[in-house]
This record gives structure tokens, C-alpha cells and sequence, in this order.
């Protein structure tokens, strides 16, 4: 059965929609966690603007609210329909281009896509002291496991399922990259404070933000330091969101498409690029490179492949 | 259960219930109020699953509204629905030869049947098409008949839809919940099944490809897209026909084919079920501005590339005004006698029809020619003495834009209502394949008016649907 461009296209942002809206989710739970502890600089609103800067939307926050303060960061990054990557925006666009490719998608994948939407416009409509915030944190990571679920358990494994997944890997491999950034370089600028309590705690956080925290524990033990988590979260491919993991992943999809399609394009050998690289370079080449850069310079690789695939597959252009 | 005596009821006839309802008499009364309350929130939920929903254009509110489902059945014997088989495909063959005939020689017109003017000077005839024979010769591969029943061989056609009729998967997932509902009921009667209509229209559909296919036709659904009311119903039988769902947008053409852009590249699309309007298939060649359609579609149709069904300019022939030929049809086409009739009705432009027109108001139902949605209409048994007057002077003042038709009776089949089980007037629309044969699934799309004594079985106004029965020999 052919799959037309433009599905591709839906199923491929059905990936990253879902998660994207988990990583907004983690991004609320970072702050608010770095809102628990005291803060040097200017006050506690400060903490907050990383998080506006890693969601990319600190601008248009700042348009509509005016005030950085953490009820209304919540409410601009869960519920706020007007910021396309809330929560809610992403949930409801998950499931619009959900309903456009429904043949495509078995009763289960389009029922958990469903009911993220329904339950988000009921929670909507609840008194917001009704709830804590960490209860929507967990709700908006347990509906995204149950969308991830369902693909992974009832759908056919044919290009279509592949697009869901490269998009949803894409996207995570973004989001990870992004967070990491917060932390290193938005987060703490002061070299002199690089392995303080503070600098660990933060580093905690991020790991804990990202379901790692344990995990870590296991397969590193003891201290902290940057070293093991860029370590962990760039280069192992042990675990399910470090940066490798989801490059390999993204790569691994895409050559199922071109055994299925008989044809290989510019989009797998980008991808083996970079999985390559990956493969090839230790913590300290990172460091020596400056994390930061590194990151940013995986963030365009990225956004370069994601274009490469878009082309490629998403267009209809191809001949 | 109440009997009205007015009208006929589908269920009861002189006080004995008719043998295709036997055995639903005793099954409605012997089921409990809670297992039927259970029973109905358990189809609400499985139509809500399945995303079977329904909007109406411009009436706003929820755009997942689901159409009222009564799980009473409507029932035809095999003997009623063999009558009604050769009825529908008669009408469905004369209807596309009246289409072929209209874009090609005009023999009925030349043949004075039916007035030039009503023909070539219809908007929905097609200058464009005017001297090409699509494949097969036939114009309307889906027709939809909307009929009423007003006694026990009484049908009536109220109009044709030789364009995009609407509704067939309400048909078939109606069937599909009430056998996951009540498996028992289809054990114990031998009921026709309608399952193999999405495998019927695929058939019919490769069965008109255009000459210059090769091999297996690639069949596709060209929708106007998600926001569409009836795109559940395109996306549902793209499903069951296992073929592509495409936008325009989707589609290009090159070479005098037409082409869907997929993931492996461009391929090339032989049969296209359109459900958009011949004004939105293409640009370059109906309305400019429409971002629906493909550009070059109809070049592409013209020179063999590509079938479009139901072919441009079908919409001819399912006219208000040309409805009053179609007997005429029948019989100058296929020399037959139409099995099925005609609701009479009188044109107020000839003066002798006028005059019984005005001498019966009272009891005759009038509409004007080019008006739609019961707007400057007269129902005259339910009109005061004044309306009445009111209306005569404006159908004397301008005779030549109305027609009158006498109020229909409706018949009436047993529906479940909050006070138990009543009796609700219904329609029929049964849908009619035509390509290399012409082919009929046993069943229908049954719709009806929920309110007491309502004769409007329109969803949007409070209208809801039954599924349909045909028994089995």
C-alpha cells in the first residue's frame, strides 16, 4: 500500500507533536524544582527564563504575560492555546493530524491520541487549585507513554509506522540537546561556580527531568559530574534518551524505509553521519570542543536531517 | 405499541404485525429498560470509537456530534425489496442513458420529451463535457434514491442523486453495531447482508477505468479534505476499499495522466472517486479560485488519461425541474414501464395544471422551482385560510416559478422513544453501482424523524437513522 507524501507528513508530526508535549512537561518540572531551592542573581523569577528560552517561546511569553511568574509559566506552557508548543496545543495537533490519517493509525494508536485531547480540554475546564502542577506533569508524561504504547504495540510495522517514529526520535533527540543546554549554558554562565553544590543539584535536576535520575545511579554510581551525565545523556547508548540512542534510532527507521522503498537518499547518509560521529568521539573530545558548541552544533545537524527527510519523503517531490 | 391509522405503519396492518417484523414485536417489548438505556449508551460509545461523527455546515456547535442511532430495525421482505432491486437499477440505467444521451446526440430532446431550455440552459449542465462518452458510457456510477413509502406497494421517488449521495457508511456501520449488539436477532432471522458494498464500488470503479490503463487500476478518493462534514464517510470507505484518500493537493498532472505524490514518488491514478463539486475538480477549467481541486484534471479526463466518477456534468439529470422526466425516461430509453414512481407533480406554468393547483391549495404541498430548504413553500394542510390566500396571489402573480406536489404520507416504523416503542415516519436511500453491471447491496440508509408526528428526517433537524433490513429468501 502506497503512502502518500502528505500522510507521511501527518504521521511524521504526530511523532513529534507527542513529544514534544512530553518535553514540555519535563521542562515545567526542571523549574519548578530549580524554584525549590534559593537562587543567586536576580530573585526567583530568574529562574524561570531558561525554561521560556528552551521552549523557544520567551518572547511570546513575554508579549502576553508581561510577568515572569511560575503560575503563569505553567499556564503558558500547559494550557495556553495560543503558544503552538503547550502542552494542549501539542496534544490537540497530535490527535488533528491524527484524524486526518485515521486509516492509517489501528483503533488503540487513535484512541490514546484521543483521549489525551479529550481529558486536556476537561482538565482545562477544572479549577486549576483542583490539581498540583506535578499532577500534570505526570498526566501529560502517562498519556504520552499511552500514545507511544499503542504504536508500538498494535501498528503495522510499514513505512507508516516508521514516520511516527522518526519524528518522534527527532524530536526527542531536540529536546534532550536542548535541555542539556539550559543547564549548561543558560542555566549557569559562572565558570567559578562549574562543580558546586549548586551545579550538581541543578545537574540532578536535569537527570531527574528526564527520568534518568535512577538510571544514572546505575550505571555510573557516585558523584556527579558533567562528565558522566554528557556521558549518559549524549553518548551511551544504553540509555532511551541520550542523543546517540535517538540518532541511532532515527537512522535505524530510516533504512527500514529505504529497504522497503528500494532507494537510499541524501536522509540515511546524513543520518549515518552522524550516528558515525557519535560513535567515534569520547566525553573529552565534548568538553575539549566546548559543550555548548557541540550541542548547537548537533541541534543544526539535526534540523538539517529533519529538512533532508522532509524533502525526500514529505514533499512529493521526489522523482 | 400505538398504531396511527393515518399513515401507514411498516409494522402492523390491520391490527397483525406484518411477517417481516415478526419476532422484533416480542423482542422489543421483552427487553428491559435498563438493558435498553445499557444498550443505547453502548452504541453511542462504539459510533463515538469508530469516529463516526457528523457536521453540519455553518450550524456551528460540536463538530463531533454523533447522529442519533434507534436500534428498532426497518424491515423489507425479500419479495418488497425485489420489486424495489428492479425499481432502483431501472431507474439508475435510465438516468445514465438520459446522461450519455444529453451530452451526446439529444435524441430525447430532439424528440420533443423534454423542453431544450430545461436541458442546455441548466446550470448544472456541462458545456465542457458536451461530446465525450466516459468509459463504459456512464455518468453516474453511485446513485442515491431517496424514496418514501406511503403503503404496502406504495414507493414514491422523491429525488435522485446522480452526483456524490452521502450516508452508504452509516449503512454499513448501522449493520455493523447492531450485530455486535444483538447477535441473537441475526441468528434467528435470516437477514441479507450489506458487508459487500466497499468491495462492490471498488469493482465498479476499476470496471471504468480509462483505455489507457494498464494492468490493475489504481483507484483513489478525492476528498475536500478533513474539515469536510462528510470526511469520515470519505476516509471510511478508503478504508474498506483498501485505496488512497487524497486532497488535491495530493495530485498533479503530467502528461496527460494524473499522478498522487507518495513517499516513493509519483504514481500515476486511473479512477478517481471524487466527492467535491464539479465547480471545485479544476481550477484552469471551473471556478479559479478554488484550492480543492487539481489543475489540468479535465484535460486529463478529456484525452482518456483519468476517470472521474461521477463523471463532470452528472448533476443534469438529478434536477428539480428534469425529476419530472424521468418517467419519460424509462420508457423512451429502455421501452419499459417505470417500476417505481414519481411523486405527481403539477407544473404551475401550464395553465390547466395551474388551475387544479389553485383549486386544491388546501391539500397540496408548493415549491418553488429554484428554492432549496423548505424556504417559500406552502404545506397547505397545515396553513391558516389567510396563508393560503397569501400564497395564491404570489403563484398567480409568477406561475412559472412553482411547483405543487400533494402532501405525502409518510409511512412509519416502530422506533424506540423514551416512553417505550412508537411509531416514526421514514425514508429510504438506497445505493445503486453502475459500471460495467449495475449492482444493488440489499439495504439502505433508513433515516427518521424522532419527533412525534415530524415528517423532516434530516440530521440537522432532529433526524436519526435505523438499520436496514432485507430478509433473505
Amino acid at each position: 500500500m502506497t503512502l502518500l507524501s502528505r500522510h507521511a507528513e501527518n504521521l511524521f508530526w504526530i511523532g513529534r507533536y507527542v513529544e514534544r508535549a512530553e518535553t514540555n512537561a519535563r521542562l515545567l518540572e526542571v523549574g519548578q524544582r530549580n524554584a525549590l531551592i534559593p537562587t543567586i542573581g536576580g530573585g526567583y523569577r530568574n529562574e524561570w527564563i531558561p525554561i521560556l528560552k528552551a521552549s523557544g517561546t520567551k518572547d511570546a511569553f513575554m508579549d502576553k504575560y508581561g510577568d515572569i511568574r511560575q503560575r503563569n509559566v505553567e499556564s503558558h506552557i500547559f494550557f495556553d492555546t495560543d503558544n503552538a508548543s503547550s502542552v494542549a496545543s501539542c496534544f490537540f495537533r497530535a490527535r488533528e493530524n491524527g484524524r486526518i490519517v485515521r486509516t492509517s493509525l489501528t483503533s488503540q494508536t487513535w484512541d490514546a491520541l484521543n483521549t489525551a485531547h479529550q481529558e486536556m480540554l476537561a482538565l482545562k475546564r477544572t479549577e486549576r487549585s483542583a490539581f498540583e502542577e506535578s499532577d500534570l506533569i505526570d498526566w501529560t508524561l502517562r498519556h504520552a507513554a499511552l500514545i507511544r504504547g499503542a504504536i508500538e504495540d498494535t501498528q503495522l510495522r510499514i513505512d507508516s509506522y516508521d514516520m511516527l517514529n522518526i519524528g518522534l526520535y527527532l524530536e526527542r533527540a531536540d529536546s534532550t540537546a536542548r535541555l542539556l543546554d539550559v543547564k549548561y549554558f543558560v542555566l549557569l554562565p559562572q565558570v567559578d561556580l562549574v562543580g558546586s553544590g549548586l551545579d550538581n543539584y541543578q545537574w540532578r535536576t536535569v537527570l531527574r527531568a528526564l527520568s534518568a535520575h535512577r538510571a544514572f545511579n546505575w550505571a555510573y554510581g557516585g558523584e556527579v559530574t558533567p562528565g558522566k551525565i554528557a556521558d549518559f545523556l549524549i553518548l551511551n547508548s544504553k540509555a532511551p534518551r541520550s542523543l546517540i540512542t535517538c540518532a541511532e534510532e532515527v537512522c535505524n527507521h530510516l533504512d527500514r524505509l529505504a529497504r522497503a522503498y528500494g532507494r537510499t537518499t541524501e536522509a540515511q547518509t546524513q543520518a549515518r553521519r552522524i550516528v558515525a560521529r557519535m560513535t567515534e568521539i569520547t566525553v573529552d573530545d565534548i568538553f575539549d570542543e566546548g559543550l555548548h558548541e557541540f550541542l548547537t552544533r548537533f541541534i543544526d545537524e539535526i534540523g538539517a536531517l529533519a529538512t533532508l527527510i522532509t524533502s525526500t519523503y514529505l514533499s512529493g517531490e521526489t522523482r | 405499541m400505538g398504531q396511527n391509522q393515518d399513515y401507514f405503519n411498516e409494522m402492523f396492518e390491520s391490527g397483525a404485525v406484518r411477517p417481516p417484523y415478526r419476532g422484533l414485536g416480542d423482542w422489543a417489548e421483552s427487553m428491559p429498560a435498563e438493558l435498553r438505556s445499557l444498550k443505547q449508551s453502548e452504541a453511542e460509545k462504539l459510533f463515538r470509537r469508530i469516529g463516526i461523527t457528523f457536521a453540519v455546515y455553518g450550524e456551528g456547535g460540536d463538530p463531533d456530534r454523533l447522529i442519533p442511532f434507534d436500534m428498532f430495525p426497518r424491515v423489507f421482505s425479500a419479495e418488497e425489496w425485489r420489486k424495489l432491486e428492479r425499481g432502483i437499477k431501472q431507474r439508475a440505467k435510465a438516468l445514465n442513458a438520459f446522461l450519455l444521451d444529453v451530452y451526446g446526440r439529444g435524441e430525447i430532446v430532439k424528440a420533443g420529451l423534454i423542453p431544450q431550455h430545461m436541458v442546455y440552459q441548466n446550470e448544472a449542465y456541462e458545456r465542457a463535457v458536451a461530446g465525450f462518452k466516459p468509459p463504459r458510457g456512464v455518468y453516474s456510477h453511485i446513485v442515491g434514491i431517496d424514496l418514501v413509502r406511503t403503503g404496502p406497494d406504495e414507493f414514491f421517488v422523491l429525488e435522485d442523486n446522480c452526483r456524490t449521495p452521502s450516508g452508504v457508511s452509516y449503512m454499513l456501520e448501522n449493520r455493523e453495531i447492531m450485530m455486535r449488539m444483538f447477535p441473537q436477532l441475526f441468528k434467528e432471522n435470516r437477514i441479507a447482508p450489506v458487508e459487500g458494498y466497499p468491495a462492490l464500488l471498488k469493482r465498479t470503479l476499476a470496471s471504468v477505468a480509462p483505455q489507457k490503463c494498464e494492468g490493475e487500476p489504481t483507484v483513489a478518493i478525492l476528498t475536500p479534505g478533513h474539515f469536510n462534514s462528510a470526511y469520515y464517510e470519505h476516509s471510511f470507505l478508503a478504508d474498506m476499499m483498501g485505496v488512497e484518500l487524497v486532497e488535491g493537493q495530493d495530485l498533479f498532472v503530467e502528461g496527460d495522466f494524473v499522478w498522487m505524490r507518495t513517499t516513493e514518488g509519483p504514481k500515476r491514478v486511473d479512477v478517481i472517486y471524487r466527492r467535491i463539486d464539479d465547480a471545485f475538480i479544476d481550477p484552469l477549467c471551473f471556478r479559479p479560485d478554488s484550492m480543492l481541486g487539481v489543475p489540468g484534471l479535465m484535460n486529463a479526463y478529456r484525452s482518456g488519461g483519468v476517470t472521474i466518477a461521477s463523471a463532470p456534468g452528472a448533476g443534469v439529470a438529478d434536477d428539480k425541474a428534469i425529476y419530472t422526466f424521468v418517467p419519460e425516461m424509462v420508457r423512451f430509453y429502455l421501452g419499459e414501464e417505470p417500476i417505481l414512481k414519481n411523486v405527481p407533480t403539477w407544473q404551475c406554468a401550464r395553465e390547466e395544471e395551474l388551475k387544479y393547483v389553485l383549486d386544491n391549495l388546501p391539500d397540496l404541498v408548493v415549491k418553488e422551482v429554484h428554492g432549496s430548504g423548505g424556504y417559500g413553500m406552502l404545506v397547505g394542510p397545515r396553513s391558516s385560510k389567510g396563508q393560503i390566500e397569501a400564497f395564491r396571489s404570489k403563484i398567480e402573480e409568477t406561475p412559472e416559478n412553482y411547483i405543487a406536489q400533494p402532501t405525502l404520507s409518510l409511512s412509519t416504523c416502530p422506533t424506540f422513544v423514551e416512553e417505550g416503542v412508537a411509531p416514526r415516519h421514514v425514508d429510504l436511500r438506497p445505493y445503486c453501482l453502475v459500471g460495467e453491471r449495475i449492482e444493488l447491496v440489499p439495504g439502505g440508509l433508513t433515516r427518521v424523524a424522532l419527533t412525534d408526528g415530524s415528517l423532516v428526517v434530516n440530521s440537522s433537524q432532529g433526524g436519526g437513522v435505523k438499520d436496514t433490513w432485507v430478509m433473505a429468501e
